[in-house]
């Protein structure tokens, strides 16, 4: 009962906190935004106490329900493990180990350190929610994305504009590269060993783990009934139970209930402990032997076979564009060819309004990716830089920062980037547009352009006489650093291409105009 | 019903990029009408539509050459692309091209109109193709000398010659029946004096009738009209002598002609004086007319319930009795099936139904449409902007009654989704509207004389306003605009 339970519950998770990694018309986030904000590194970073709180006394309640039930990655080895035992004769394939303390705690220290120096690469590369949001950002996302696309192609064949279709990129090679490690890292130890990856790397794990001993809810052997037959060590995807002493590492226990649904003897209990009594006499539940295979592992299944799909994916990764031929002698018609923007060379990355500046930025961000995911205008991607390796910057070459959009500000779990509205984000200045004259089409082409003036939504472009004192001067554009947002608008409809001449260099402190 | 879908496929003939929807589409349509037999008979209505005919086209005989030319006459500055073999990017279908040629022969049609810069400029070597397939005296062939690019190299009396040469060559011919000079009018008289008298060009072209390699020499007409009078004082004085001239007629184009054209009412007057025939180009005035809205489109379906909005519009155009050929560009059999029945043979637009058409083209007329015909000529934008796309969808917009005047319309919701769904599908994001830089290259191309920056602009502050989701009421877009 309590399996089937905790199964249900890790579903919804699961698939809740999923979803919001796919989801990219920003529905969703608005249901479920706060499953990602339950997780526990991101409220740490978010200094979210609350939540913070309610983790902790959960835990000391319950055990390590949130390892079993709230945390992704958590799920994610058990949907793997799940699949591993299918194989036959692997279903009862653990045994006891003794717990590795000193990587445990080791690692642990480590992270402590990491996350106070603000050496965040170490910190999100060991958040297990950050490692499961850049897997289904990486793979699942693009996944979901063809399936609408294929929708989309489908509902435009029918005048129907209920599905519309969207880019496939990937965003950032270096995080995928992680993404693909750490998916062989975590499937590899949850297709032998279940849960090992939670009880000797995951800091997450291991503080609750500490907690989780003093847990007034937990597994007891009922000594009277048992007939040490084993069946429950072996079907410990945590490796925690010892039948030969009878003891159970509560450290490592992450109240699965596997093996109490296992006991045909109803010699395993959940209960509440009797201080200075070793076992719990009245068992709560758990008497009903019934083999709860009926919930199917559908999750899992999906992440092998999208993992599987993501390779296919990158194969034909690069995104299809219609191929637009060169026009022959002065026809008319056809297409100009053009160039693809791309990404110019930035002294200070731009970091998305809300997010206050680098500093803040860097400090509290996870590199989940639920961010990049949300973007719908294709701006944030990945950072490639080694001390904010992973966390979201800005780019402008395939769309700007649009006024009406405030939505990565809303998704972020960590408060990297604090709620903001659209009347406010009008009012931050995030970057500053900088003119480059010798790539501005009035003086390559010789033709007026006042693309840049024309976009500006705070009127900070304005054009000026290039040669002044004369009547019929081309114009040029001038910023007004007072009033720059650094939204992009100008660089992204900058028709100067594949280099925009007029681009956003950050702020590094976002500050108000 | 089917003549709704006929037009719906219509539209989206007109780009290319459409295609395969169109062909969706249209297979509708033939699953609707009953999967009818290619050419058959279907059900329109509930009522059977007949076979296309093939020997009841409506012929016109040309008062200066004698020529027998059918009312319709087939526009090949739309032919089908598709995409090469090898992926490398666009050709022309010819297999497409060589179907409706023959189609169109074996039904009557004998007028084939082209020019060195259609469709990218590989028209005249499709067209020389598929007529190369028939006995020469089966059609005429019209062609152009299309300097109206300001290409001083072109313009010379060399430049000039060796594009009347290669079209003798691209269409595998040893005498072209109509040849045109390429929209003059366009830029005033300058241009005109430059590409046709101040480099001999007319002169030279004039020897060539006399010598048989050109049967009948004309002109196509947009623009100013201080052109059009100019060429047909010319007559007047004895200089020259014109076989034909090309005009842009619709029911629209007769009293309330846009921009800098003229009045079809006005030229087809002048040319019934000294008895030219006239070639009517855009007679569905870019498509817009073959998808009315549907206030427009119930004043005709009450007179002819099974009348498209196109076949008004080309009885219309094909009603004067000096009107020698009405070009229409085909992209699917369904068109030039429809357009075979529609003058096959002709019946004229009676006093009453000119009633209706002008009543339509009133409400056409308040509506808020961008009066491009898709005609290319802009085309391509250096800065990559799909002008015509935009216009399209834009048009498309308003025909289906989804343009909307405020915010608070109550079917703002699903106008909204539709217009900027619709537009990222139609146009590429870098194609769209806000990535025109206002540099005015287009603007003198434009035969229609629309200021393209500008309406490019309205679109764009249109969209920024769905895209947004500001209010918005259209007195203020009035004032913008």
């Amino acid at each position: 009962m309590l399996k089937i339970v905790r199964r249900i519950l890790a579903t919804v998770f699961f698939a809740g906190v999923t979803l919001l990694f796919l989801d990219f018309t920003g529905t969703l986030h608005r249901g479920f935004g706060w499953m990602a904000k339950l997780q526990f590194i991101p409220a740490v970073l978010a200094v979210n106490v609350a939540v913070v709180l309610l983790l902790v006394a959960l835990t000391l309640l319950f055990g390590r329900i949130y390892c079993s039930v709230i945390c992704p990655l958590g799920v994610f080895q058990d949907g793997v493990s799940n699949l591993s035992a299918r194989r036959k004769g692997k279903k009862n394939r653990f045994r006891y180990s003794p717990a590795m303390s000193w990587l445990r705690y080791g690692v642990l220290a480590l992270f402590v350190v990491m996350l106070v120096a603000g050496v965040n690469v170490a910190v999100s590369l060991l958040d297990p929610y950050g490692v499961y949001g850049r897997m289904a950002s990486n793979f699942l996302s693009p996944v979901y994305r063809l399936a609408n696309n294929l929708l989309a192609w489908f509902s435009e064949r029918v005048d129907s504009y209920v599905f519309y279709s969207t880019d496939v990129w990937i965003k950032g090679w270096i995080t995928f590269g992680m993404a693909v490690v750490m998916f062989g890292v975590v499937g590899f130890l949850a297709w032998r060993n279940g849960r090992a990856y939670c009880n000797t790397v995951c800091p997450v794990g291991t503080m609750l783990g500490f907690l989780s001993r003093f847990s007034l809810f937990r597994m007891a052997f009922d000594t009277e009934k048992c007939t040490r037959c084993n069946a429950c060590e072996r079907r410990c995807k945590s490796s925690c139970i010892d039948v030969k002493t009878m003891t159970i590492d509560h450290s490592r226990c992450v109240t699965c209930f596997n093996c109490i649904e296992r006991c045909k003897f109803g010699a395993m209990n959940y209960a509440p402990v009797k201080w200075g009594r070793k076992r719990g006499e009245k068992p709560s539940s758990g008497q009903t032997p019934v083999s709860a295979t009926v919930n199917t592992d559908s999750q899992n299944t999906m992440s092998r076979r999208n993992a599987l799909s993501a390779i296919t994916f990158l194969a034909a990764g690069t995104v299809l564009k219609a191929q637009e031929q060169a026009v022959e002698v002065r026809g008319d018609g056809g297409l100009a060819e053009i160039m693809d923007k791309k990404n110019i060379a930035r002294q200070t990355p731009i970091v998305p309004p809300g997010s206050m500046g680098a500093r803040h930025m860097k400090q509290h961000c996870t590199a989940c990716q639920l961010c990049v995911s949300a973007c719908p205008n294709n701006i944030l991607r990945p950072s490639n830089k080694l001390a904010t390796l992973m966390q979201p910057e800005m780019s402008y070459e395939r769309g700007y920062c649009r006024p009406e959009c405030v939505e990565c500000s809303h998704v972020c779990p960590t408060g990297a980037i604090k709620p903001i509205s659209a009347a406010d984000k009008s009012a931050i200045a995030i970057g500053l547009a900088v003119w480059v004259s010798d790539r501005c089409v009035v003086n390559t082409d010789g033709v007026q352009c006042h693309n840049c003036q024309r976009h500006c939504p705070t009127g900070a472009i304005t054009l000026v006489d290039r040669d002044p004192g004369y009547s019929d001067s081309l114009k040029v554009p001038v910023v007004d650093k007072e009033l720059c947002i650094g939204c992009g608008a100008c660089e992204n409809l900058c028709p100067a291409r594949p280099y925009s001449a007029i681009y956003v260099e950050g702020n590094v402190r976002h500050h108000q105009i | 019903m089917m003549e709704k879908k006929k037009s719906n496929s219509d539209k989206m003939g007109r780009r290319s990029f459409l295609k395969t929807l169109g062909a969706g589409s249209v297979a509708t349509t033939a699953a609707l009408s009953g999967c009818k037999p290619s050419g058959g008979g279907g059900a329109s209505g509930g009522t059977a539509l007949a076979e296309v005919p093939t020997d009841k086209m409506t012929y016109r005989v040309s008062p200066t050459t004698g020529d027998r030319v059918s009312l319709l006459g087939y526009g090949c500055m739309r032919w089908p692309l598709r995409q090469k073999a090898d992926g490398s990017g666009e050709e022309i279908d010819q297999d497409a091209v060589n179907e409706l040629v023959d189609y169109a022969i074996a039904h009557g049609v004998n007028y084939f109109d082209t020019a060195p810069v259609y469709v990218r400029g590989w028209s005249e070597t499709a067209t020389g193709i598929a007529l190369k397939r028939h006995p020469r005296d089966k059609f005429f062939i019209a062609t152009k000398m299309s300097t109206h690019r300001d290409d001083p190299q072109l313009r010379s009396f060399e430049g000039s010659r060796a594009m009347y040469e290669q079209s003798f060559r691209n269409l595998q011919v040893d005498y072209i029946d109509y040849y045109l000079l390429h929209g003059v009018g366009i830029g005033g008289m300058a241009p005109l004096r430059e590409r046709f008298y101040d480099n001999g060009m007319l002169d030279f072209l004039i020897k060539e009738r006399a010598l048989g390699r050109i049967r009948n020499l004309g002109w196509s007409f947009h623009g100013e009209q201080e052109v059009f009078d100019f060429l047909l004082a010319e007559q007047d004085a004895g200089h020259v002598r014109w076989d034909f001239a090309q005009i842009q007629l619709n029911y629209i184009d007769w009293k309330h002609a846009s921009g800098w054209n003229i009045n079809a009412e006005y030229l087809l007057g002048e040319l019934e004086k000294r008895d030219i025939p006239a070639v009517i180009m855009e007679p569905l005035l870019g498509g817009r007319l073959s998808r009315l809205g549907s206030e427009a489109l119930h004043i005709l379906q009450e007179m002819r319930p099974q009348d498209s909005a196109a076949s008004w519009a080309f009885r219309y155009a094909g009603t004067p009795e000096s009107v020698l050929t009405v070009l229409s560009g085909m992209v699917y059999m369904e068109h030039l099936q429809e357009n075979v029945r529609t003058y096959s043979p002709l019946v004229p637009v009676n006093a009453e139904e000119n009633g209706a058409l002008e009543k339509v083209a009133e409400i056409m007329l308040n509506a808020d449409y961008v009066q491009c015909t898709e005609c290319q000529y802009c085309m391509p934008c250096p800065y990559g902007v799909d002008i015509p796309g935009v216009f399209g969808h834009y048009n498309r917009i308003i025909s289906a009654g989804k343009r909307l005047k405020s915010s608070n319309d109550e079917n703002y919701r699903k106008a909204r989704r539709d217009f900027l769904v619709g537009y990222d599908r139609n146009i590429p994001k870098f194609r769209q509207a806000n990535h025109c830089i206002g540099c005015e290259i287009c603007k003198p191309h434009c035969p229609q004389t629309i200021d393209i920056p500008n309406e490019m602009r309205r679109i764009d502050v249109y969209t920024e306003q769905l895209k947004q989701g500001v209010e918005f009421s259209n007195e203020q877009l009035a004032i913008k605009r």
